[in-house]
């Protein structure tokens, strides 16, 4: 039997709701709270402190070499959960163990500072990672060559392309040797080549018998580098098992959503989206899409301060596999400023345009530099062959691909 | 083989049956036991990470400066400019200190002050500022302030070999009590450092931190003796006087280098004392606070 790792017992995390986004105490507050103490007696007409458990009584015991995908929906306490294993936070409950060194990435490019050259940056941004600078020495002709910088070693990081920056943070981070590493998310950044790239790097580190842990919206990539999964959901494990049981179950979960979600908005971001709705070309309301029907997505969002460059996206996934990534600035020929307010916007599908499937949306809003509301899976639905198609064949969902090729065949005789 | 252990308040009862599946007899294993009540300094693991806190105050260091035309030069300005108005405004209404041209006077209270002036402006900030960093990676959270002060070291040096360099203008040779300098310039530092852990661990939870920093630095200023000479208070006075810990700092400093009479023992006594008492119960406050920061912060 493999020797244990990492073991989890009743790990819960708790945090005071209010105190999740960026608020924080007045001290006049707390000066008057605490000369107010003595005065209030036994009854306690304060409101009641309202709490949520991020992570609420999780067990978990990895072995050596295992490599875990941490797969839930927004808000299910995958990060909690990574930024509990990185010593980040503390647990309120529960303990925990891990046997080795603990290396995370929880984001690509922490530390990093724009004033500083390539060079200085790998040495912070590794120092920061927990390298040494013996460690680094050795390594950094291979970070300089993997992110393809070596000729930009001594310009400041500002004048880096953000591709290029985030080429030369997954770099010094890939060459973090820990036997314990904690990754959330990383292979969202960079072009689609770079994207494959460090897809195979992870799956050069998750096969030198290191053990891994991985959060992914990214079935396709769990699936890849993953020996094996848990679900998270409201805080809780749900299922710890093979990694197809667990995407399964994940897709199970998230295409129970409906056509229409009402959200609160919340004060600590600049952008939040508070309303999305399905709605088919007449504007009634389903989740229910024939091939032949236009699918339109709404989204109401609120800005809370002038914003340049305000983006909303949608991202269709089929069974789990992005099919559309789409911006609402696409057709526009310049990033529109928004300033505070309401904003409803469509997003509408044209008809035979996606195949007979199960589809989830998920919706984002940010700016180029900051990612302000991410809402996967809030809505989903399906789109059946109810019609017999006579006109065009290639939307049989038994072919490959996801979407109805709109591409057009022309044969001639050359011989 | 490295081992982290940790958990929260509920954590001891589990730990016991748990435990047993551990490995203890591993030389080198690390336990992190779980935090209840008041913290620990945690100076081994700062020590562990040395090479991170060189990295961020080289990092301070090389920032600070960028992009400017003057460069380290600053470092000399500000508090050149400083004794300019201290001896145009303040210098007539104060006798020439034990034959001491006043700029002079004033310059050699100037280059501790302004270490300790610029370090706790760094410092008070340092967490907010690095706030990615606090909730996304694990190192001791000491190191931020540490750096901050750390990174005025330079200046120090640089002020104090200006000073050297306009005394043997002026003629003023250094007493012997030059030799003790190093240990001054300690006592400065940690003096920074203490103030700086106190207000960087407040800043997380009270951003009112920030604004409060360059009043109570006014303040501060003129409660020491930096534009005039601590001997205008006597007897047991000057104890009281002393538990402004710059006090000592600065009457040190004009000891050492301008060859002035040694500071009153019972003064440097309490200085020393009260910068003690700063630092342990810094210490103590940051770290206790310390295992909210990433969900404060």
């Amino acid at each position: 039997m493999a020797t244990a790792i990492a073991q989890l017992h009743g790990l819960s995390k708790r945090y005071r709701i209010g105190s999740l986004g960026p608020s924080y105490g007045r001290l006049t507050e707390s000066l008057w709270n605490a000369m107010a103490k003595p005065f209030r007696s036994g009854s306690r007409t304060e409101e009641p402190t309202r709490y949520i458990w991020a992570v609420k009584n999780l067990d978990l015991e990895v072995h050596e070499g295992d490599v875990i995908g941490v797969v839930g929906r927004n808000g299910a306490g995958k990060t909690t959960l990574l930024k509990l294993l990185a010593r980040i936070t503390e647990p309120t409950e529960g303990y925990g163990e891990l046997r080795g060194r603990v290396g995370s990435l929880l984001e690509v490019g922490t530390g990093f500072h724009p004033e500083l050259t390539g060079r200085e940056n790998v040495y912070l941004n590794g120092g920061v990672l927990g390298m040494r600078r013996r460690e680094i020495n050795r390594k950094f002709d291979e970070i300089v060559e993997f992110a393809e910088v070596s000729h930009f070693l001594d310009t400041p990081v500002k004048r880096y392309s953000s591709g290029m920056k985030v080429r030369l943070a997954f770099a010094v981070a890939a060459s973090l040797e820990p036997e314990i590493l904690i990754i959330d998310e990383v292979l969202t950044v960079g072009d689609a080549a770079f994207q494959k790239k460090c897809l195979g790097k992870m799956n050069e580190v998750a096969g030198s018998g290191r053990t891994v842990f991985f959060v992914s919206h990214n079935m396709g990539a769990v699936s890849e580098l993953c020996t094996r999964a848990i679900l998270m959901e409201k805080g809780h494990k749900l299922v710890d098992g093979s990694v197809g049981d667990v995407i399964e179950r994940y897709g199970e979960l998230i295409s129970a959503g409906g056509h229409n979600v009402e959200l609160e908005p919340d004060p600590s971001r600049a952008c939040s989206i508070v309303g999305a709705e399905l709605t088919d070309g007449a504007g009634s309301p389903t989740t229910s899409f024939d091939l032949e029907d236009e699918v339109r997505i709404k989204v109401r969002y609120v800005v809370l301060q002038h914003l340049r460059g305000l983006q909303i996206t949608a991202t269709l996934a089929r069974n789990m596999i992005d099919v559309v990534h789409s911006f609402d600035t696409d057709q526009l020929d310049h990033i529109p400023d928004r300033s505070p307010g309401t904003y409803e916007a469509e997003y509408a599908i044209p008809p035979r345009f996606l195949k007979a499937g199960n589809y989830t949306v998920r919706l984002t809003a940010g700016t180029p530099e900051e990612l302000m509301h991410d809402l996967e899976g809030v809505l989903s639905f399906e789109i059946e062959e109810r019609s017999e198609n006579t006109h065009m064949k290639g939307y049989r969902k038994e072919r490959p691909g996801h979407v109805i090729s709109l591409g057009t065949w022309t044969t001639t005789r050359v011989g | 083989m490295a081992r982290a252990v940790y958990g929260g308040r509920a954590a001891c009862i589990m730990s016991t049956t748990v435990q047993t599946v551990t490995d203890r007899s591993s030389a080198d294993s690390v336990i992190l036991r779980p935090s209840r009540g008041l913290a620990s300094f945690g100076l081994r693991e700062l020590w562990r990470y040395r090479e991170l806190l060189f990295f961020i105050t080289w990092r301070d260091v090389k920032v600070r400066y960028k992009q400017t035309a003057l460069g380290a030069a600053w470092a000399v300005i500000q508090p050149a400019l400083l004794m300019l108005v201290f001896a145009l405004f303040v210098g007539r209404f104060v006798p020439k200190p034990h034959g001491i041209p006043y700029p002079i006077f004033v310059f050699t209270a100037l280059v501790p002050w302004t270490l300790f002036a610029q370090s706790l402006n760094g410092a008070s900030g340092s967490l907010v500022l690095s706030a990615d960093l606090v909730s996304k990676v694990y190192f001791p959270r000491l190191i931020l302030p540490l750096a901050a002060t750390g990174s005025f070291i330079l200046d120090l040096v640089l002020g104090i070999v200006v000073l050297i360099i306009v005394m043997a203008f002026a003629g003023i040779a250094p007493g012997v009590g030059i030799v003790a300098l190093p240990l001054l310039a300690l006592f400065a530092l940690l003096t920074a450092f203490a103030v700086g852990i106190w207000l960087s661990a407040l800043n997380v939870r009270y951003r009112d931190v920030i604004y409060a920093v360059p009043f109570l630095l006014q303040i501060w200023l003129f409660a020491s003796p930096v534009a005039y000479p601590s001997t205008i208070v006597h007897g047991f006075w000057q104890v009281i006087y002393g538990l402004n810990p710059m006090a000592g700092v600065i009457e040190g400093f004009r000891w050492a280098l301008l060859g002035l009479p040694p500071p009153p023992l019972g003064l440097m006594a309490a200085s020393l004392g009260a910068m003690l008492v700063i630092l342990v119960s810094g210490m103590v406050y940051f770290r206790t606070t310390e295992r909210t920061f990433a969900d404060v912060i």
